[in-house]
């Protein structure tokens, strides 16, 4: 197993015409760790996940997954490299039924058995909750069950990083310690890293072993969540200046 | 599936029974509705050869005259010149028109060409197929290429000269065969990977899906599918005009059963294909009894507004969900 760690993104950079939205990002993510990558709204924080996925071309900077340099590959070659995404915004196959929309993730294994990736696809289900729902056309689930579709889809191509775009986002509190308790057991069991965007501090406190923090497109603290949240920047911009 | 789970069902055993219909339909019926039947099914054919590109895999094309054109003249010419069989022919039509279909998806995937400007792209590839083949002296230009009609007395498989019932079944195996491909398609790796394409192709490009590469493979074995309808017109015609095979009137007509039916289901442009044909024979008898010119052509109108705004998704949907048909596919 090589000591490089999973991802390490160094120096990224992302201008929309004049528009920096992500400036310098430097950060790195431990093989099998959990990391959080918080901050107020317009922070950077999709942006910075859709320069990691591929789904945007960096205007600077470097991405490494596992030792391999994935700068400048598409989002499609970067998934089968090894990187599971969600989307902020749901993006669920509508026409199709739940178990056929993880289906199409776990299809890239057994040769495209079918029959192979609706089992596979059935035991994820059945992990996120939603073994009970999978025959349902995608288009009738809540947003709450979409969210969980995203994470199940994103699992199906075993990923070696999950990259989860604030999948906690209108769950209930207890629903979100499910969630909680379900991304902590495939981190303990399977060992799968995972770097998340979340609002939901609750999450972020009881998951994470490491929180960056991005403000204007900038990094401005990292640390354990405990030292993130005592931090004055971090302070500073959630609260305004009088609070740090 | 095993064979008997595929017979199980209400939905199956209908079909069934149509199909047995159908194989036994020359017996019973004269002349005039056998080549009714032919032209449904023809219809229903190349609806679903539409079907995978459009239905399954999301990409619109408003061109495929195009290859029912390039289907229909290449097995045309080289049986002209060369008396070279029309299997030999269809294969180099398919050929042709996978290779064509693959240029204008190259185009139109490659530079992001997408919805209805990738639908104009192809009917312009279609336009110019069509001004390209009305100045081609080899294939008869404007003046069109005749296929020579002789041996009517007994039916040659080989060189596809002979009787309407012989036809009739030819368009049968066709579309019962377009059908099964079809349905192979769906259930494979490939269909899964349309569907996700056409839903959401970010979400699918996110998921590792090389959606070019399917987006590819779909243009190329609709047109190859279509083409083969092209050589079936050719022969159960005989000649071919540019004007009339690769008209934008023909794309139109070949993409209005499955709307009508049920675009990206399995028996949509089937049941199109059938109702758009009724409507066309009852409002033509309706024309000549009441005896007013044009009263066909609003009546029809209005009916396919009439089922559009009802049932936009198509007729099937509807009737499947409505009167549990499921098993028989989508």
């Amino acid at each position: 197993m090589s000591t490089a760690p999973m991802l390490s993104v160094d120096n990224i950079g992302k201008s929309f015409r004049g528009l920096r939205a992500v400036n310098a990002v430097t950060f790195q993510v431990p093989r099998g760790d959990i990391v959080a990558l918080i901050g107020p709204n317009g922070a950077g924080k999709t942006t910075t996940f859709n320069l990691i996925a591929g789904a945007l071309p960096l205007s600077d900077g470097r991405v490494m997954l596992d030792g391999r340099d994935v700068t400048g590959l598409g989002q499609a070659r970067i998934c089968r490299e090894g990187v599971g995404r969600t989307f902020q915004i749901v993006k669920p196959f509508a026409g199709l039924s739940v178990v056929e929309n993880v289906m199409v993730g776990a299809l890239r294994y057994d040769g495209g058995d079918v029959a192979k990736a609706r089992a596979a696809s059935l035991d994820i289900l059945n992990l996120l909750e939603l073994g009970d729902k999978a025959s349902l056309p995608a288009q009738t689930l809540t947003l709450p069950d979409r969210k969980r579709l995203e994470v199940a889809r994103a699992l199906a191509t075993r990923p070696k990083l999950l990259l989860l775009d604030e999948v906690m986002a209108g769950l209930r509190p207890v629903e979100c310690d499910r969630m909680v308790a379900i991304l902590q057991g495939l981190n303990r069991e399977t060992g799968l890293t995972i770097l998340l965007i979340e609002h939901v501090m609750r999450a972020v406190m009881a998951l994470s072993d490491h929180v960056v923090v991005l403000h204007h497109g900038e990094k401005i603290a990292e640390g354990t969540p405990s030292e993130v949240t005592s931090h004055p920047k971090v302070l500073e911009c959630y609260l305004g200046e009088e609070h740090a | 599936m095993s064979a008997a789970a595929l017979l199980s069902g209400r939905g199956p055993r209908l079909l069934l029974a149509l199909l047995a219909a159908l194989v036994a339909a020359p017996l019973g019926v004269g002349d005039y509705a056998l080549s009714i039947l032919i032209a449904v099914l023809l219809q229903a054919y190349l609806g679903m050869s539409w079907n995978v590109m459009m239905g399954f895999a999301g990409q619109f094309s408003l061109g495929h005259a195009l290859y029912v054109g390039l289907g229909a003249y290449a097995s045309g010419t080289l049986f002209v010149h060369f008396g070279t069989s029309p299997w030999i022919g269809m294969l180099a039509g398919m050929a042709v028109s996978a290779a064509v279909g693959s240029v204008i998806g190259l185009l139109g995937f490659r530079f992001k060409v997408m919805g209805v400007y990738f639908a104009l792209l192809t009917i312009a590839f279609a336009e110019f197929t069509r001004v390209l083949f009305d100045h081609w002296g080899w294939v008869g230009a404007s003046s069109g290429l005749v296929l020579p009609v002789t041996n009517r007395a007994s039916d040659d498989l080989w060189l596809l000269r002979g009787s309407p019932t012989m036809f009739y079944y030819l368009i049968l195996a066709m579309t019962v065969g377009g059908f099964l491909f079809s349905r192979s398609l769906l259930m494979r790796r490939i269909g899964y990977y349309w569907q996700a394409i056409r839903e959401n192709e970010d979400a699918a490009d996110a998921l590792g899906i090389p959606v070019f590469r399917c987006k590819m493979i779909a243009v190329a074995v609709s047109a190859a599918m279509t083409s083969i309808g092209g050589m079936f017109i050719a022969f159960f015609s005989n000649n071919l005009f540019p004007e009339s095979i690769f008209s934008m009137h023909r794309s139109l007509e070949l993409i209005l059963g499955p709307i009508i039916g049920g675009v990206g289901t399995l028996f949509g442009p089937i049941l199109g294909a059938v109702l758009l044909t009724a409507m066309g024979e009852a409002f033509t008898l309706m024309g000549e009894t009441i005896g007013i010119d044009g009263v066909k052509q609003i009546a029809y109108g209005v009916c396919l507004l009439v089922i559009l705004i009802l049932k936009p998704g198509g007729v099937w949907p509807w009737l499947r969900t409505r009167f549990g048909l499921d098993g028989g596919g989508k």
